[in-house]
Parts: C-alpha cells; sequence; structure tokens
C-alpha cells in the first residue's frame, strides 16, 4: 500500500460528499474521513516495519515535474495530524444546520485532501499546486458560510485570499529559479544544489514570505483574527489546527535544507520577528472581548514560538516543533470548539457576557479546563514535551531567546486562566447552560485523551519524526 | 492548405443554404463541418509542405494554431444560435463571416510570404469591423465599428509601408529569402525601420500598450459575442503572428530590441491590470484584463526559439477561459442594455452552473493551480527565469496577485447572499451551459495533463 491510496480515499471522499445529497453528506464525510484516518494509521505501521510508502512517476517530460510522495516519519506525523482532525472536525459539526452542506462537506474533504497532498509532496511543482489548492476550499468555505453579513466578511476573507496568494506567488518564483538550477523539482535534488550565498538568500526570502503570511509571523498576521473570526468554526478548526501547519512544516522541510547558509545567516532577525509576535500575541490576547479572536491571538503567540524554534536549525528545536505543531492542532481544535459549545447555547461570543457556567456543566467546565492547561503547556500535556523541547532549542542558540520564548508559559497561564475566570466562573448565569451531550462529550474526550496521552507518552510520535529530522539537519550542517 | 480550402468551402455553403431558405441548417451544418475539419488538421498536425511558391506554409507551430482556432470558432459559432435569435433573418451572414474571419487568421500563422500575410490581416481585419458594427440600431455598436475600423486601418497602414520598406531593404516578399539575405550581411538602415514599423502595427492589433486605447470602448460596444471573439480568437492569432513575425525578421536587431520589448511587456501587463482594478463594467474589465494577458504572451517574445510551445499553452489556455468567462457574459446579460458586474451578484443561487463556469475562468486566468492558466504562466514564467529575465517575471508575478484581486471580486459579487426575485431569475439556454461546461472541462483536462498541448511541439 503507498499514499497513492490515502489521496485517492479523500479525493473520492469529496467527489462522494458531493454526489450523497444534502442529507447523508456529513455522515459520507465521516466516514471517508475515518477510512483515511485507518489508512494513515496502516501507512505508519508499514513505515515503522520498513517498508516504504512513498510513490514517483514523471507527470510532465519538459519541463521535468514528477508525482512525487515522500511518506517519511515527519511526512507521516502531519498526515495523521490532517487525517486525525478532519474526522473530528466534521463531526462537531453534526447537527448543525448547513445551507447546501453536501457542497460544504465536500470542500472539508477537498481541503483535507489538498493538505495531505502539501505534507506528502516531495516535488517542489506538485507541493506547490496542493499548497495553492488548499486555498479554494477554505476561501469558499469562509465566504459562503462565514459568520456576520456577507458585506463585513467578504473583505476579511478577501484579504486573506490576497495576502496569502501573493506570498505563495514568490515561493513559486523561488522554485522556479531553482529548477533552472537543477533542472528537477525534486525535493532531493533541491537539497544539493549548487547555490552562491547571493542565491540563497534570496531563495530565503521568497519561501520566507510565503510561510511567514501562512504562519502568520509577526508583521504578517493581520489577516489572521478577523478571519478565525468570521469563517464558520469549521473553517476556522481547519485553519487554526491543520492549515497553519503547513507552513510551519514547511520550512522544515524544504526551507532549511534548501537555503541553509541563509538561514543561519539570517536566523537572529527570524528569531526575533518569531518572539516579538509570541510577546505581542499574548499581549494583545489579553484585550479581547470575542473568544475567537482571543483563541486566534493566543495561536498567534503559539506558533511565533514554533516557528522560532524550527529556525534554531538545531535537532531539538526542529522535535520541539514538530511535537508542538501536533499538540496545537490537537488544543486549539478543542479551544474553538468549546467556544462553539458556548455559542450554540449563550448565542455570543463575547467573553464579558459569558460567566458562572461551571455550577451549570461541570463536564463543560471539566473539559475546557483540561484543554486550556494544555494550551498553556503544563506537565503531563502534549504541549509540555513539545514546549520543553522548544525552549531547549532556543536557549542552545541563546539563552535570552529561550527567556524571551518562556514568557508564553507564563503569559498564557496569565490570559487564559483570566479567561477563563470570567468565562466559566463567578455567580450562576441566569440563562440556563445544558452540560455536554453525548457528541460533545466524545469530541471533547478524544482530544483530552489524546492530549494526555501523548504528553505521558510522547514516544510514538518521538521515534517516528526523528529520524527524518536527523536527516534534515545532516543537509543543515 | 487543404483546411483552409474546406473552410471556404463551408463558409460558401452556408451563403447558400441562405439563398435555398435552411437556416436552421446553418448552424449544426458548420458545427459539424468545423469538428471534421479539426479532427483532420489534428491528424495531419506534422505535416509540414508549402504551396504556391511558399506562399502559404505549414509547420507544427502554424497547424497548432490552427487547430485551435477552429476549436475556438466552433465554440463561438455553437453560441451563436441563441446570441442572434432576435435576427435570426441574418444567422447565414453572422456565420460565414466568422467563418472568413477564421480563414483570416489561419493565413495569418500559416503565411510564407508578406503578401500571403497582409492578406490575412486584412481579411480577419475587415470582418471583424463589420462584426462590431453588426448591432446596427445600437449607437455603441455603431462607435466601437467606426473607432475600430479608423485606428485599424491605420495600423493596418503602417504594416504595409513596413512591409514596403523590409521589401526595398532585400528585395523580396519571401520569407525563406528574407531571411536569407538579412543573414549574408549588413543591411540598411530602412530594414530595421521597416521590421519595426510591422512590429508596431501588430502590437495595435493585440493593443499592448501604449497602442491599447481603442481596446476597452471597443470591447464594450460590440455585440458580446463579437467582443468574445476578438478577445479569444483574435488575441491569439495577433500573438501567434507577432511571435512568427518576429521570430523571422528579428535575426538582426539591435540589442536594444530586447529591452524594447522587455519594457513595453512589463507595461502592457501592468497598466492593463491596474486599470481593470478600477472597472464596474464586466466587458471593460476583460477587455482590461486581456491587454496584461497579451502582456504575458509577449514574454515569449524574449526567447524566440524555444518558446513556441509555451506560447501555445498560454494562448490556448487564455483562449478557453475566456469562451467560458463570455459565455457566462452572454447567458447573464441576454436582454439587458449594460454588462456591469452588479448583474452578476447573487448568481451563485440563480445558476450555479454559470457562476462555476466563471469562478474556473477567472481562477484560471489568473492563474490559480490545476486550472490551465497556472501552467500557462508557469511555463512562461520558467522559460524568462531560464533565460536571465528576472525582472520581468518579478513583474509577472506581481501582476498575477493584482489580477486576482479584480477576478475575485466578481466572484464574491457572484456569490452575494441575494434572495432570487422574478426580477433577476434567469434561464440559460441549453446551448451556452454544454459551451461553458465544455471550456470548465477543457481548462481543467490540459491543466492536468499539459503534455497534450506541450507535446505537439516536439
Amino acid at each position: 500500500m503507498n499514499v497513492t491510496i490515502l489521496l485517492l480515499t479523500l479525493l473520492v471522499g469529496a467527489i462522494a460528499t458531493y454526489l450523497s445529497g444534502k442529507k447523508p453528506a456529513a455522515k459520507v464525510a465521516l466516514f471517508f474521513g475515518l477510512v483515511a484516518f485507518v489508512e494513515t494509521i496502516a501507512l505508519i505501521c508499514q513505515h515503522n516495519a520498513g517498508t516504504d510508502a512513498g510513490y514517483m512517476t514523471q507527470w510532465i517530460a519538459n519541463p521535468n515535474i514528477h508525482i512525487a510522495l515522500k511518506a517519511d516519519g515527519l511526512a507521516l506525523a502531519l498526515t495523521l495530524l490532517t487525517t486525525a482532525l478532519t474526522p473530528i472536525i466534521i463531526f462537531s459539526s453534526f447537527g448543525d444546520h448547513i445551507e447546501k452542506s453536501n457542497t460544504f462537506y465536500a470542500l472539508v474533504m477537498f481541503m483535507c485532501f489538498a493538505m495531505t497532498g502539501t505534507f506528502l509532496a516531495a516535488d517542489g511543482f506538485l507541493y506547490y499546486i496542493f499548497w495553492e489548492l488548499s486555498l479554494l476550499p477554505i476561501y469558499f468555505l469562509a465566504l459562503l458560510w462565514g459568520n456576520d453579513t456577507f458585506e463585513i466578511r467578504k473583505n476579511v476573507i478577501f484579504k486573506f485570499f490576497i495576502y496569502t496568494f501573493a506570498g505563495s506567488l514568490f515561493m513559486l518564483l523561488g522554485f522556479i529559479y531553482l529548477y533552472t538550477k537543477t533542472g528537477s523539482f525534486l525535493l532531493h535534488d533541491l537539497y544539493n544544489a549548487q547555490l552562491s550565498s547571493t542565491e540563497e538568500y534570496w531563495v530565503f526570502l521568497a519561501f520566507f514570505l510565503a510561510y511567514a503570511i501562512k504562519i502568520p509571523i509577526f508583521p504578517f498576521h493581520t489577516w489572521q483574527a478577523s478571519t478565525y473570526e468570521k469563517a464558520p468554526t469549521v473553517g476556522t478548526m481547519l485553519l487554526a489546527g491543520i492549515m497553519l501547519k503547513m507552513g510551519l512544516y514547511s520550512i522544515i522541510r524544504w526551507q532549511l535544507p534548501i537555503t541553509p547558509s541563509a538561514a543561519k545567516e539570517i536566523m537572529p532577525t527570524v528569531i526575533i520577528l518569531a518572539l516579538i509576535g509570541v510577546v505581542y500575541g499574548s499581549i494583545v490576547a489579553l484585550k479581547q472581548a470575542n473568544i475567537k479572536r482571543f483563541f486566534a491571538y493566543s495561536s498567534l503567540a503559539h506558533v511565533g514560538l514554533i516557528a522560532a524554534g524550527a529556525y534554531t536549525l538545531t535537532l531539538d528545536g526542529l522535535k520541539g516543533a514538530v511535537l508542538q505543531m501536533i499538540a496545537h492542532g490537537f488544543v486549539i481544535v478543542g479551544l474553538f470548539y468549546v467556544g462553539e459549545i458556548i455559542y450554540k447555547r449563550y448565542q455570543t461570543r463575547m467573553i464579558g457576557e459569558m460567566g458562572g457556567i461551571r455550577q451549570q456543566a461541570p463536564k463543560f467546565a471539566s473539559a475546557f479546563m483540561i484543554l486550556m492547561f494544555a494550551s498553556i503547556g503544563l506537565p503531563g500535556t502534549f504541549s509540555f514535551i513539545g514546549e520543553f523541547n522548544l525552549l531547549f532549542g532556543l536557549s542552545q542558540v541563546n539563552i535570552w531567546y529561550a527567556i524571551v520564548g518562556g514568557t508564553t508559559i507564563i503569559f498564557g497561564a496569565f490570559y487564559m486562566l483570566r479567561m477563563f475566570q470570567k468565562a466559566m466562573l463567578g455567580e450562576t448565569n441566569t440563562i440556563v447552560f445544558a452540560d455536554l451531550t453525548t457528541r460533545e462529550s466524545a469530541i471533547l474526550g478524544i482530544l483530552a485523551i489524546a492530549i494526555i496521552f501523548l504528553g505521558i507518552y510522547p514516544k510514538p510520535i518521538a521515534d517516528l519524526i526523528t529520524p527524518s529530522l536527523v536527516e534534515i539537519v545532516s543537509y543543515i550542517k | 492548405m487543404n483546411t483552409l480550402i474546406a473552410i471556404g468551402v463551408l463558409a460558401v455553403l452556408v451563403l447558400i443554404a441562405e439563398i435555398i431558405n435552411l437556416r436552421k441548417l446553418v448552424i449544426p451544418m458548420t458545427i459539424v463541418g468545423l469538428l471534421g475539419i479539426l479532427g483532420y488538421t489534428v491528424c495531419h498536425i506534422d505535416v509540414e509542405v508549402s504551396y504556391y511558391n511558399n506562399m502559404f506554409i505549414t509547420k507544427k507551430f502554424s497547424n497548432a494554431f490552427t487547430s485551435l482556432f477552429i476549436a475556438l470558432t466552433i465554440f463561438l459559432v455553437a453560441l451563436s444560435k441563441d446570441f442572434y435569435q432576435t435576427q435570426f433573418s441574418k444567422i447565414a451572414d453572422y456565420i460565414s463571416l466568422k467563418l472568413f474571419l477564421l480563414m483570416g487568421a489561419i493565413c495569418m500563422v500559416c503565411f510564407g510570404n508578406m503578401a500571403m500575410f497582409f492578406l490575412g490581416l486584412e481579411i480577419l481585419s475587415i470582418t471583424l469591423y463589420i462584426l462590431c458594427g453588426s448591432d446596427r440600431t445600437n449607437i455603441k455598436s455603431n462607435e466601437a465599428a467606426m473607432k475600430y475600423f479608423l485606428l485599424g486601418s491605420f495600423a493596418s497602414g503602417i504594416v504595409l509601408f513596413g512591409i514596403a520598406l523590409v521589401y526595398g531593404a532585400t528585395s523580396s516578399f519571401d520569407i525563406a529569402e528574407i531571411i536569407t539575405i538579412t543573414s549574408q550581411g549588413t543591411l540598411p538602415i530602412w530594414y530595421s525601420l521597416g521590421v519595426v514599423m510591422i512590429i508596431v502595427g501588430m502590437l495595435f492589433k493585440i493593443a499592448a500598450v501604449p497602442f491599447h486605447f481603442w481596446a476597452p470602448d471597443v470591447y464594450q460596444g460590440a455585440p458580446t459575442l463579437t467582443t468574445a471573439m476578438m478577445s479569444t480568437l483574435v488575441k491569439v492569432a495577433a500573438v501567434a503572428t507577432l511571435y512568427k513575425l518576429s521570430f523571422h525578421l528579428l535575426r538582426q536587431m539591435p540589442e536594444g530590441y530586447t529591452t524594447a520589448i522587455v519594457v513595453i511587456t512589463i507595461l502592457t501587463m501592468s497598466v492593463g491590470n491596474i486599470i481593470a482594478l478600477r472597472q464596474d463594467d464586466m466587458k471593460r474589465l476583460l477587455a482590461y484584463s486581456g491587454i496584461s494577458h497579451a502582456g504575458f504572451m509577449m514574454m515569449a517574445l524574449t526567447a524566440l526559439s524555444t518558446s513556441a510551445s509555451n506560447l501555445f499553452y498560454y494562448a490556448a489556455a487564455y483562449a478557453v477561459a475566456g469562451i467560458g468567462a463570455f459565455t457566462v457574459v452572454l447567458a447573464v446579460t441576454k436582454g439587458k442594455d449594460n454588462q456591469l458586474i452588479q448583474q452578476f451578484s447573487g448568481l451563485g443561487k440563480r445558476s450555479p452552473i454559470m457562476a462555476l463556469v466563471l469562478s474556473v475562468s477567472l481562477l484560471s486566468m489568473g492563474g490559480i493551480p490545476i486550472f490551465a492558466g497556472f501552467f500557462g504562466k508557469f511555463f512562461l514564467f520558467s522559460q524568462a527565469v531560464d533565460n536571465g529575465f528576472i525582472t520581468l517575471v518579478i513583474f509577472g508575478v506581481i501582476n498575477s496577485f493584482i489580477s486576482i484581486y479584480y477576478y475575485l471580486k466578481v466572484i464574491v459579487t457572484m456569490y452575494t447572499q441575494n434572495e432570487v426575485t422574478e426580477e433577476t431569475q434567469i434561464t440559460v439556454p441549453l446551448s451556452y451551459k454544454v459551451v461553458g461546461i465544455a471550456a470548465v472541462l477543457i481548462n481543467i483536462i490540459i491543466g492536468l495533463c499539459p503534455s497534450i498541448l506541450l507535446g505537439l511541439f516536439k
């Protein structure tokens, strides 16, 4: 079995969902999502047993373009994140009233297909196609099913699209330039490209623009909070849970090994930018009244730290980055879901209008608390492992980076607890808050178990990604 | 040559059908005939022959473009039935004019002699002047025809003057002989002058900046189906001819020429796009975006010896997307007296298929992957980077996302959540749906397998 089957499952899933009609669409999408998840597990087992699940064939002879899919530990780990979160995200929207639900879920499945492709592609051109392809479904999801009136959200979503599209075009330019140097788009050939230091510098910057916007790194983050706010919750979960990991993953997979010496040279600048994002995101989060914007800024702080860790070029930094990407994916999806649950009951996203929920809904409060502590990075949760590795990596470069980066934990604890206090504690709210339904408990339960289990026993993921990261570090050195 | 004769015969048959009152047969007969001719041309795409003392030469390049022109004409003819519903008595005239225009376009890419080139150019132009003014009671259509006729004949005059100067320098109209003479030794100054005049004339025809002022008015005023023809078939034909002329005539040009072409290319891309940002009329928007696409196609002129296949791919991708976009414009603005973007609002609900066709076409023009337009841009960009024109490519990239800005504006308008009322309800004729969906499918197919088109030039 190789990874093309996984991609085909997702693509067929998208088409089948569209054709299935409005009523069964969600179930069909969930079914294909689960099949994809099982396939990913099977692929990982196969990978651990030592069989290569990659795939390669020529697509276009001139220019020399391949359909190359590489299924090493790193790619599979991110694929697992995608295919594990997609069914959860789909399941979380069960029972919602969604207009034209077959189109909606088909777009979700298609986005999952494109993102999986991005993680697996080992040919720069194919990678770029998947990268751009993932932008179309989220654009339409946010535009057609988003919050607020159409007139307001269209401008926000518009900005998001233009912004990310502009960034990636420069990445394409970088790839074209590399192609003229090496005559190939294959990952392996690009790793071995002989570039002068000026060329590396420009290629690095071209890639950086695309990734910095996608992640986002300060000061390219302006699209983020409004887009998260206006997108439907399913879209926000896809964006924050998976899509921004495409940028972080690409730094490790493409940018650093192709332009190692430029990365070393520019390292202080980019780390400082990423750390500014950490501090800035934390401070702005404190001021947010809307819970979705609040999570958006907390997310900005967390991914800033991940990006900083990845740019340290140390094995620990990279490892921490990948672990934290996965941890953050689970946590942020859970948090946005919590926000959605409150919204369904109170019809508000304003933190100030909540409060006094805990007494009415103890199960909900506990689930929320686990997610909140995971977001802070409390020992025993998966995020702790990631953050620890990240800070350790940063301290190897410069102890001050680690200190500034470490403020995420302090700041994070502060703003998270404050938000929790405002939203959940206090006098019992006059409006009734029904406790979790079975479906909601199941989703939050799965997320909480995953976070705690991997926090105590992260070895399977760590073992999966380490060999690929060692290989990447060897290219950087 | 057989292709050309067959099309000529078909056009005459159309006129005969009019005489014996078989108007209903005109469109099916033309489509079937053109499909047959297309099949014949594609099967003989590798045949390289010259006819009548090198007057007319078929090569892979010209055969490939000929096939593209025929395919585009089939689409345009298929759209005619519903477009000319109110003037059905004149249908034979319109269809035969389209076929004559196709003949002109074919002569333009197959010429082996300057006389033949000019003949083709004039056949194409004159039929187009007539088609522009074919909505006789509409003052705008008259204005468009008059403007286009005056400026177009002026450009033709310049081309003719250029041809005369080249003849004066080489004492031949024959391309092969001109090439032999130019490669032998120094040439009088008026050779370069003549070539520049020919190129300028052609730049006018493709509406490159700064010769573009006629295009928006003419596009807006002309009947929409004619605008579709101008912005797809005619534009592509003119660019292919410009490429072919440059390829043959520019063997001994001063170095400054490359700079001039690069500057004109950048200007054409940028000016077209920037003005398009401010348009609220769909036809004008497509006109300006067409100007910038001409700029993209001109990138092929920087690498004359290797970029024929890339130019062909881009031209095909652009033309197919153009057909898709104009089909929707025809469907939406039927019976309306303007083509404001506002007309498209809520199209996602009023006619999901047409909204999809327009979205795909515009996204393809904007260069979003998996659609053919992206690959077209990619091939041209990589070609230019390969030849060291990085500045040009950076401008190309910047223009790509400027263009996405206004394409998305249209797409967003289409998906505005308005309720469908009696007034905004539209019924889309079957022929529009078929053409639109066919255009989308072709777009995606050549996007997934670019080798189908690129392979033609091996």
